[in-house]
């Protein structure tokens, strides 16, 4: 029985790219997948192809295809390697024209094809309500982008079409994986058992490292060899949907029944309802069987119909964040530090500053679940944020954290500050009918 | 007896809503979590994080693979890209949690 191999090359955008070449090289794969979109990262997207209407897709995709280009396509001895990746964001066909770009610099000789059909922000309606509350109307030109997760069936049309390359925008990330997965075994749109373990290969696979020892570590509890040279992940699977998962021999990391867990339960709410574009997908009888070292099977995911409405990610502009910090040192660093905590809301107050919302913490002590620990540390660093509706304002926030140089408490050192853009990102259903995924070639 | 010795977690995040898996080592401790981690007791360890009024902790418990999975709504408060916490995607409170006091049950 046929044996389709699926490697996973990234797990976000700024990923590691060795490890995909590895899989490239190594792997023996049919298929290798570059997962880089995260909820928001389509936004940014979209104002960077707004200031160049030629750009708008991964900042990584041409030094990541130019490093593993020369491994796709037929090759003596070799399966036929596909590339299947969400790298286009907001721009798939100016993301596919500058991989045909690639590939002819390499002499390569291969079919890219562009999945687009996501991007929505024309069909939606003012009135529409956000699951914020807002409706979109109210964000008037603050609106940025509407993407819609599309499914398997663009990815499905492209390899139809005998692409070596498949460039998407927003596509669920369990989708670029099930896709091949139908293609070659033939399943069905609604093989709901099938596809729901399709899903599961997908969803262990679509964060790459995190699945093979990456995000794992904890010295003394769980050991993972070889970290620094972590491999990622690859899916042997057969014709039912049924898989191992392991890596390629010789990289580092791990691949056991407790990385497979995590990554399991990861971004998931109710096990027994995972929802995809594709399927329902069961994941609540999931076990695992290590097989032998670094090779797991995964077994017992089920599926139900699909939803009936698709997700649509937002994007808008909601004002600006300020951002300063300061370190302090030795005895007494902690009170030095409160004090310039207290100095620097107090100076933010008295000057009128407009700010949305402050947060002010000590790095070290309170800064990530709130404070507990009573002993003091070696050193601390304070921390002011604020989202302020103006970038004036905003950047006000950090000159007073910087100003603590010869305005506060005495010995703070390494003063940072930053000013970023919001980018915010709320969710909307669309009915299927109202989106409308295609290829161009 | 600290949860870290039993068990290991990954935290996720979707919008403004975290998830913590919680996972035991060995097949033997996975009915003590499920008698001690309740969805009331992860609330309570996150009290001063969740937000007044948010939907409250849900759990799911997944015996297979000897975990249990918490929900938490709102905990990130504006999610990711509003959020102006360090760690706006919460990835550091699976690790918190571990932290929990466990009571071991009496050796007869």
């Amino acid at each position: 029985m046929k044996t389709l191999r699926i490697g996973s090359g990234a797990g976000y955008s700024g990923d590691r790219i060795e490890p995909a070449v590895e899989l490239a090289e190594q792997g023996d794969l049919d298929y290798l997948v570059f997962e880089c979109l995260a909820e928001r990262t389509i936004a940014l997207a979209q104002q960077a192809r707004i200031s160049d209407p030629q750009g708008g897709y991964d900042p990584l995709l041409s030094e990541r295809m130019r490093r593993v280009l020369p491994f796709v396509g037929e090759h003596e001895g070799r399966r036929r390697l596909r590339v299947i990746t969400n790298m286009g964001a907001a721009n798939p066909v100016s993301a596919a024209r500058e991989v045909r770009r690639i590939a002819s610099e390499l002499g390569l000789a291969l079919k890219v094809v562009a999945v687009v059909g996501d991007d929505v922000l024309d069909v939606l309606r003012p009135e529409q309500v956000l699951d914020n509350g807002q409706t979109l109307g109210s964000l008037g030109a603050r609106l940025i982008s509407a993407n819609a997760y599309l499914g398997v069936d663009g990815i499905l049309d492209a390899l139809r079409a005998e692409a070596d390359v498949v460039i998407t925008g927003r596509v669920a990330d369990p989708s670029l994986f099930l896709a091949p997965q139908m293609f070659e075994f033939g399943w069905a749109a609604h093989d709901w058992p099938r596809l729901g373990r399709g899903t599961l290969v997908g969803h262990l696979l679509e964060c790459a490292g995190q699945v093979s020892g990456g995000y794992f570590a904890d010295p003394g509890f769980k050991d993972v060899d070889d970290l620094a040279r972590l491999g990622f992940p690859l899916a042997e699977i057969d014709a039912e949907g049924n898989a191992v998962i392991t890596k390629v021999s010789g990289s580092g990391g791990r691949v056991s029944r407790a990385t497979c867990a995590e990554q399991l339960i990861y971004e998931v709410h109710d096990p027994a309802a995972y929802l995809t574009p594709d399927v329902t997908a069961d994941f609540s009888h999931v076990s695992f069987v290590e097989e032998s070292v670094d090779r797991v099977r995964a077994q017992g995911a089920a599926g139900r119909a699909r939803p009936e409405r698709l997700k649509v990610s937002v994007g808008y502009l909601d004002g600006w964040i300020g951002e300063g910090q300061m370190s302090y040192g030795g005895p007494g660093a902690v009170a030095r530090a409160q004090l310039a905590r207290e100095v620097v809301l107090k100076r933010l107050e008295l000057m009128g500053v407009k700010m949305q919302d402050v947060r002010a913490e000590l790095i070290g002590m309170d800064s990530l679940h709130g404070p507990r620990s009573s002993v003091e540390p070696w050193e601390v660093r304070l921390r002011v944020a604020a989202r302020c509706e103006e970038r004036s304002e905003a950047v006000r926030v950090g000159n007073e954290v910087e100003t603590l140089y010869t305005n506060g408490p005495s010995g703070g050192g390494g003063a940072s500050k930053s000013v970023r853009q919001v980018v915010a990102v709320a969710s909307l259903l669309l009915p299927r009918d109202a989106v409308n995924p295609r290829i161009e070639a | 007896m600290k949860l870290h010795t039993l068990a290991h977690s990954r935290t996720g995040d979707k919008g403004d809503t975290s998830n913590i898996s919680i996972i035991a080592y060995r097949a033997e401790d996975y009915p003590l979590l499920c008698e001690q981690l309740t969805a009331e007791r992860v609330a309570a360890f996150f009290a001063g994080l969740l937000e007044p009024g948010a939907a409250p902790v849900r759990r799911y418990e997944l015996p297979n693979v000897q975990a249990l999975n918490f929900v938490l709504p709102g905990i990130l408060r504006g999610g990711v890209t509003r959020s102006l916490a360090l760690d706006a995607h919460g990835k550091c409170l699976g690790s918190a949690l571990l932290d929990l006091d466990l009571d071991l049950p009496t050796p007869n």
